[in-house]
């Protein structure tokens, strides 16, 4: 089974977010970069899988030249073989982006490599436009499910679990298909010193893909609003605790 | 018109569509244009009654022997014909993982333009819209293009509100042309959860740690704190990396919303995606040892200190007051 995995490159954002003066970004100068969680999840499946029933595994990103440094860390986790469409670090919406990972497909087609499975994350951390990997399998004419949190691939068919109210639902249907998962599918792994030596020197497939303008326009970012309220510290150490419990009582969550 | 896609699971139906309408009348009566809903499937019939309450008058219900269960493609082509009967100006649904996906199929089929998780629309052309990214951590405003908008509605961006006349509602059933290819894709099984324990999305009180626990044994003390108070536990993403809890348990951008009325957090620092997690809760509560921790400062009530002392004395107290 061959096996493509779509990641992004995105901000490692913890505890705060700051704009750039201009306020179309986040501002990036003190920030490391990872690839959305869902997406770490896609790469992880992708290397069980192929572990599993044999086959490749080929990561590709779309973004600037330095979002390379996330194929490397996908390299470094195992994955064989990376791509990368390269753009002047402008960002595409879902549709453009959705076009250029299918013209790269179809170029890896006639290259002779063509893949069974296409995984994706569920959503972009960033963006979360939600359709990126839908639009591609519209294009492929693949089926395509999304929130994926279970997977088992018999031959040629796939059964897929996606958690919804009060339990799981079960999709089954056949290869070739696009599927994103969501975080949960599995831990992914951490990669390992000689996974990272060899992902140094690994050759990445650079693609410049064609633009044509982005449908959903961007004007600004913005943070929310801050609430600004204050919050009551009740006390330090187990002493506050009576502090705590008349809080709850009066909320109703003790009833005595 | 405006027409809202309404989520069901089966006939049950998903009460963020509610929320959806709330806004697709708003900017129906700011575009002087007509609400309009679209059900999909006989099993959708009964929840057109309660439509009218929320300005739409009339609901589209797609009729087709095999939309007894849920098929995302065959509900997005059924989207998808009603579009080209009626030429509506917007096609409205829930932010849920189910309506992203059915608009992502109508948006992939039309070649439009999709907004996800709006939280405010101004009509035009362009729509000038506001969106959530990073799950609610930061804003955009964009520009929506397209012949027919399309775009989803952020969960608990707005409560729903019913109109203040209710509208006299039809119904107009049509049968689309369904494909098999429509259908390659459906629900073909179910696996129940299992119905003894509290569900995080649906726990009144939530108890939740963070790395400061310590362990997966540390959390022995959280889940006697929450079963004390009749609630949940869950965990940040960190603790699920760290293989200390089942992502079940997570709370955050990319495991559960929760809307408790309650939310511990005990040893959470409080980093953005678990925030947006937790911004549904009625009541934040930290137990940090940090004073600086960003989800002290978010929090109603706090208590700074070890959490390993802290859990316990809360746990004789809370005994102590019944």
């Amino acid at each position: 089974m061959d096996i493509l995995v779509c990641v992004k490159r995105v901000p490692a954002t913890g505890g705060k977010i700051t704009l750039t003066p201009n306020q179309r970004e986040i501002d990036t100068s003190y920030a490391s970069f990872t690839v959305s969680p869902h997406e770490e999840c896609a790469v992880e499946e992708a290397l069980r899988q192929v572990a599993a029933h044999g086959g490749s595994t080929t990561v590709l990103t779309l973004g600037p030249e330095v979002a390379s440094e996330q194929l490397r860390d996908m390299m470094a986790m195992g994955i064989e073989r990376a791509i990368l469409l390269q753009t002047d670090g402008q960002e595409w919406d879902a549709s453009q982006t959705a076009r250029a990972i299918v013209e790269a497909i179809d170029a890896q087609r006639a290259a002779g490599r063509t893949f069974d499975l296409l995984l994706f994350g569920n959503e972009a951390a960033d963006t979360g436009d939600y359709q990126v990997g839908i639009r591609v399998a519209h294009a492929l004419g693949w089926p395509c499910v999304t929130g994926i949190k279970a997977l088992e691939v018999r031959g040629d068919s796939v059964t897929a679990r996606r958690e919804a109210a009060g339990g799981w639902e079960i999709f089954e249907f056949p290869l070739p298909a696009v599927i994103s998962v969501k975080e949960g599918i599995n831990l992914p792994r951490y990669p390992t010193v000689p996974g990272r030596l060899k992902a140094k020197r690994a050759p990445i497939e650079v693609i410049e893909p064609r633009s044509d303008g982005n449908a959903l326009q961007m004007v600004r970012l913005k943070l929310p609003e801050d609430k600004g309220h204050k919050g009551e510290i009740l006390g330090h150490g187990p002493e506050a605790a009576p502090r705590l419990v008349e809080v709850l009582q009066r909320l109703g969550v003790i009833t005595s | 018109m405006i027409i809202g896609l309404i989520e069901h699971d089966r006939g049950k139906l998903n009460d963020l569509s509610l929320q959806m309408l709330t806004l697709g009348r708003r900017l129906a009566d700011q575009s002087g244009v007509p609400l309009h809903a679209v059900l999909i499937g006989e099993v959708a019939r009964p929840l057109a009654n309660g439509l009218g309450a929320y300005g739409v008058s009339v609901a589209h219900l797609a009729l087709h022997e095999r939309l007894d269960d849920y098929a995302p493609e065959a509900w997005a082509q059924c989207v998808v014909e009603l579009m080209g009967a009626v030429t509506p100006e917007a096609v409205l649904a829930a932010g849920t993982d189910r309506s992203h996906e059915v608009m992502a199929h109508v948006a992939a089929r039309t070649d439009l333009p999709l907004a996800t998780n709006c939280t405010e629309v101004r009509p035009g052309d362009p729509y000038e819209l506001t969106r959530q990214r990073w799950g609610g951590s930061l804003l955009e405003e964009a520009q929506l293009t397209g012949a027919v908008k399309l775009l989803t509605v952020a969960p608990h961006a707005i409560a729903a509100e019913e109109a203040s006349a209710p509208v006299a509602l039809g119904v107009k059933e049509y049968s689309p042309q369904l494909s098999d290819s429509d259908f390659r894709v459906r629900v073909t099984g179910r696996v129940e959860a299992a119905h003894n324990k509290i569900s995080l999305a649906d726990a009144r009180v939530v108890v939740g740690g963070g790395r400061g626990v310590g362990s997966a044994e540390g959390f022995k003390e959280l889940e006697e704190l929450a079963d004390l108070l009749g609630g949940a536990v869950g965990c940040s993403r960190v603790v699920t990396s760290l293989g200390w809890r089942p992502h079940a348990d997570q709370v955050g951008q990319t495991g559960t919303r929760i809307a408790p009325d309650v939310y511990i957090a005990c040893g959470v620092s409080g980093a953005i995606q678990h925030m947006v997690g937790c911004k549904g809760a009625k009541c934040l509560v930290a137990i940090n040892k940090d004073p600086e921790a960003p989800m002290v400062a978010e929090a109603d009530y706090a208590i700074i200190g070890d959490l390993h002392q802290i859990v316990p004395a809360l746990c004789a107290a809370i005994r102590n007051a019944r």
